[in-house]
C-alpha cells in the first residue's frame, strides 16, 4: 500500500483555514501580475541599488581591489563579512521548508515558498562574493577541479575547496527544491490565467495535470529532497565555519565553530524572514494566510536560535579565558574594549541581547515590534561576521603587525548593490510565481464530504 | 473557462466530483468491476484516493538512493585520485587525508541524490503518463477528477455508476 509522504494537516485551532480550495487558488493567483506603484518604487528603488554595486564593480575589476579597505593584516574583510553574511540568510528558508517538513510542523505550510526563495536569491547574492573578493574575477574557474594545460588539480585539504562545493551544491538543491515544489502551484496558475500569461505557466508547468500517478513520485521524491536538503543546510555553514575554525587565527580556532555558525546562520535568516513577509503579506492581500499564529511560531524560533548564539558568545569568552592562551585572551578582549568596540558591542546587544526579548509573548505577536527587532537582528548578525572576520584578523600574534580596517566606498558600493540584487530577484519572484505554497495550503483545508464533516461548501 | 481542444482523445468518461468520500467510492466501485488504468486528478495529494487507488510505492527512492551513492563514490574517487595524480609531499603527511575529503563526498552526495531523484521523478510521471486523456482546468482548483477509459459499450453503466457515487459533472470522450 501506497504510503503518502506528507505532513498529516494538524488541527491546531490557529491553523483552521475559512477559506475554500477555490478561494485559496483566486486569492493566491490574484497576488500574481498587475504591479501597484508601490511596488514599482520598491523594485525601481532594487534595480538602483544594484546598478550601484554593479558599477562599483566595474571600478574594481578595471583598478583592482585596492578601493576597497583592505589593510594588511586583513586580507578578508567586508567582502567575505557579507558573504557569510547572505548564505546565512539562506539557511532559516532551508529549515522552514525541508526541516520543519520533516517534522511535520503544518505552520511552516503558509510561509515557506517565501522563505525557499529567500533562500535561492540570498545564496544567489553570497556566491558572487567570493568571485569578487578573489580579485581577478575572470579566472574564478581555476577553484573548480577541470582538466587544463597544466595537469594541476585543486587542494582538497583546504576548507575553501569544501566551501566551492558546499556553496554551489547549496544553490543548486535549494533552486531545485523550490523549483519542484512551484510546478502544481503554477499548474494551477496555468489553469486560471489567459493569453500570453497561459502560454508561459504551461511551458512553466512541464505538463503537471495532477495526475494520481504524478502526485505517487511527486510526493514521495519531495520528502527525499526534503531529507537530503536537512543535513545540507546544517552541512554549509559548518563548512563555512570551517573556513575560519581550520586556520590558526586567535578567536578562529574553535570547535564551536559549526554550531555556532549554524545557529547564528538561522537566527540571521529568521531576522530577514520578518522583515521581508512582515510589510510582504500586507502588500500582497493575504493576512488571512499568514496570521499571528505564524508569526509566533517564527519569533520563537527567532528566540531560541537568539539564545543558542548568547550561549555561544558567552562560551567563546569562557575558553578564551580557561585555554590561559594570551592571543586568545588578547583578542577577547579586545572585541568589547579595544578600536573596533562599536562593532563588539553592536553584535553583543544585537542578536544576544535583543533576542531575549522574544520571551514575551505580547512583542512576538506585535508586528511592528518584531519588524524592528528583525532589523536589529539583521544590523546584528551583519557585524557578527564583520567582528569574527575583522577584530580576529586585525589583532595577529605580533602586536607590530595589529592594524584597524575602515570600509571604503567600494565595500559599501558593493554591500549596497546586494541588497539590491537580492531585493530585484525576491520582489520579481513575488509577482511571478505563487508566494505562498496553494497545493499546501488547500492540503490543510478538509475536504467536501457528501456523508457530512469537514469541508466549508 | 477554455477547455481544451479535443484531439484524438483516448475514449472514455470523465467525471468530477466536489466531494471526497464521493470519488473513493466511485473508485473502489470501479476498481470492484474490473477497471483498471483509472486516471485521478486532485489539486494536492490526497490519502483516501491514494489508498482507494491502491498503488505501489514509487520506485523514485531506488534512484535517490543510487544518486547519493554515485556522488559519494564521485567525492571519494574524485578527491583521492587526484591527490595521486598531482603528487605534493608536505611534511611527510599522507598523499591523501581522506577525513578532509568527507565534506567533498558528502555534498555530492547530496547533489546526486538530489539531480537524479528528479530526473528519475521525470523519467517516471512521463513513462506512467496515460497519453491523450480529458483533462479540465477545474482539477487544479477544487475539484476532483476521475478518467475512465472505456470503450463505446460501457459507456453507458459507468455514467450512472459515477452519478449514483455523486459525481457532479460526467461527459463523454469520444475517439
Amino acid at each position: 500500500m501506497a504510503v503518502v509522504a506528507r505532513p498529516l494537516p494538524d488541527r491546531a485551532p490557529e491553523l483552521e483555514i475559512t477559506q475554500t480550495q477555490a478561494d485559496v487558488t483566486r486569492d493566491v493567483v490574484g497576488t500574481l501580475g498587475r504591479a501597484s506603484t508601490g511596488y514599482l518604487l520598491l523594485l525601481g528603488g532594487a534595480v538602483g541599488l544594484f546598478l550601484v554595486g554593479l558599477l562599483t564593480f566595474l571600478i574594481l575589476v578595471k583598478d583592482g581591489l585596492g578601493h576597497a579597505g583592505y589593510n594588511p593584516p586583513i586580507f578578508w574583510a567586508v567582502f567575505i563579512t557579507t558573504f557569510v553574511f547572505w548564505i546565512g540568510i539562506g539557511h532559516a528558508g532551508t529549515l522552514i521548508s525541508a526541516i520543519l517538513f520533516l517534522f511535520r510542523s503544518p505552520w511552516r505550510t503558509a510561509v515557506y515558498r517565501s522563505t525557499e526563495a529567500m533562500t535561492v536569491f540570498a545564496v544567489m547574492t553570497a556566491a558572487l562574493f567570493p568571485i569578487i573578493h578573489i580579485g581577478r574575477q575572470w579566472v574564478f574557474y581555476w577553484l573548480l577541479p577541470y582538466p587544463n594545460q597544466r595537469w594541476l588539480w585543486p587542494n582538497f585539504k583546504s576548507p575553501l575547496l569544501w566551501d566551492v562545493f558546499a556553496i554551489s551544491t547549496y544553490f543548486t538543491v535549494s533552486s531545485v527544491f523550490l523549483v519542484f515544489g512551484l510546478i502544481p502551484d503554477v499548474a494551477a496558475v496555468r489553469d486560471k490565467v489567459t493569453g500570453w500569461r497561459r502560454t508561459v505557466y504551461t511551458l512553466a508547468s512541464v505538463g503537471w495535470q495532477g495526475t494520481d500517478n504524478q502526485w505517487r513520485h511527486y510526493t514521495r521524491a519531495y520528502l527525499y529532497l526534503a531529507a537530503l536538503a536537512t543535513p545540507l543546510v546544517l552541512s554549509v555553514h559548518s563548512v563555512v565555519s570551517w573556513d575560519f575554525a581550520v586556520s590558526i587565527v586567535p578567536a578562529w580556532h574553535g570547535t564551536i565553530f559549526a554550531p555556532y555558525f549554524v545557529a547564528g546562520a538561522i537566527y540571521s535568516g529568521l531576522g530577514m524572514v520578518l522583515t521581508l513577509i512582515i510589510p510582504l503579506r500586507r502588500a500582497l492581500g493575504i493576512e488571512q494566510m499568514i496570521t499571528k499564529y505564524h508569526f509566533d511560531n517564527l519569533a520563537k524560533l527567532t528566540l531560541l536560535t537568539g539564545s543558542i548564539l548568547f550561549y555561544s558568545y558567552s562560551m567563546e569568552y569562557f575558553v578564551a579565558w580557561y585555554s590561559g592562551n594570551t592571543f586568545e585572551q588578547t583578542t577577547f578582549f579586545r572585541r568589547p574594549f579595544g578600536s573596533m568596540w562599536w562593532a563588539g558591542w553592536t553584535m553583543i546587544i544585537c542578536n544576544a541581547f535583543v533576542s531575549q526579548l522574544l520571551w514575551f509573548r505580547k512583542i512576538r505577536t506585535n508586528l511592528t515590534a518584531l519588524f524592528v527587532i528583525s532589523i536589529f537582528i539583521n544590523i546584528g548578525m551583519w557585524f557578527e561576521r564583520f567582528v569574527i572576520i575583522v577584530s580576529s584578523l586585525s589583532n595577529d600574534y605580533i602586536p607590530w603587525a595589529w592594524s584597524d580596517m575602515n570600509p571604503t566606498w567600494a565595500d559599501w558600493g558593493i554591500l549596497a548593490g546586494s541588497f539590491g540584487w537580492f531585493g530585484m530577484w525576491f520582489l520579481l519572484f513575488a509577482k511571478s510565481f505563487p508566494i505562498v505554497a496553494i497545493q499546501e495550503i488547500k492540503e490543510m483545508i478538509p475536504m467536501p464530504r457528501k456523508r457530512g464533516g469537514g469541508g466549508h461548501h | 473557462m477554455a477547455r481544451p481542444k479535443p484531439t484524438r482523445r483516448q475514449p472514455g468518461v470523465l467525471a468530477s466530483f466536489i466531494h471526497v468520500d464521493a470519488a473513493v467510492d466511485a473508485i473502489r466501485a470501479l476498481r470492484a468491476r474490473g477497471h483498471r488504468n483509472l486516471v485521478v486528478y486532485t489539486a494536492f495529494p490526497n490519502h483516501e484516493i491514494e489508498e482507494a487507488l491502491d498503488q505501489p510505492v514509487s520506485m523514485v527512492r531506488l534512484f535517490t538512493l543510487i544518486g547519493g551513492l554515485t556522488g559519494c563514490a564521485a567525492g571519494f574517487g574524485m578527491t583521492i585520485w587526484m591527490s595521486f595524480d598531482w603528487p605534493l609531499l608536505v611534511g611527510g603527511k599522507t598523499m591523501s587525508s581522506v577525513p578532509a575529503y568527507v565534506a567533498i563526498a558528502f555534498e555530492l552526495t547530496v547533489l546526486l541524490g538530489a539531480l537524479i531523484t528528479v530526473a528519475a521523478v521525470a523519467c517516471l510521471t512521463l513513462l506512467g503518463q496515460k497519453r491523450r486523456v480529458a483533462y479540465d482546468p477545474q482539477f487544479s482548483d477544487d475539484r476532483i477528477g476521475l478518467f475512465v477509459p472505456s470503450g463505446s459499450d460501457q459507456l453507458g453503466p459507468v455514467e450512472q455508476l459515477l452519478r449514483s457515487a455523486g459525481a457532479v459533472e460526467v461527459r463523454h470522450e469520444a475517439a
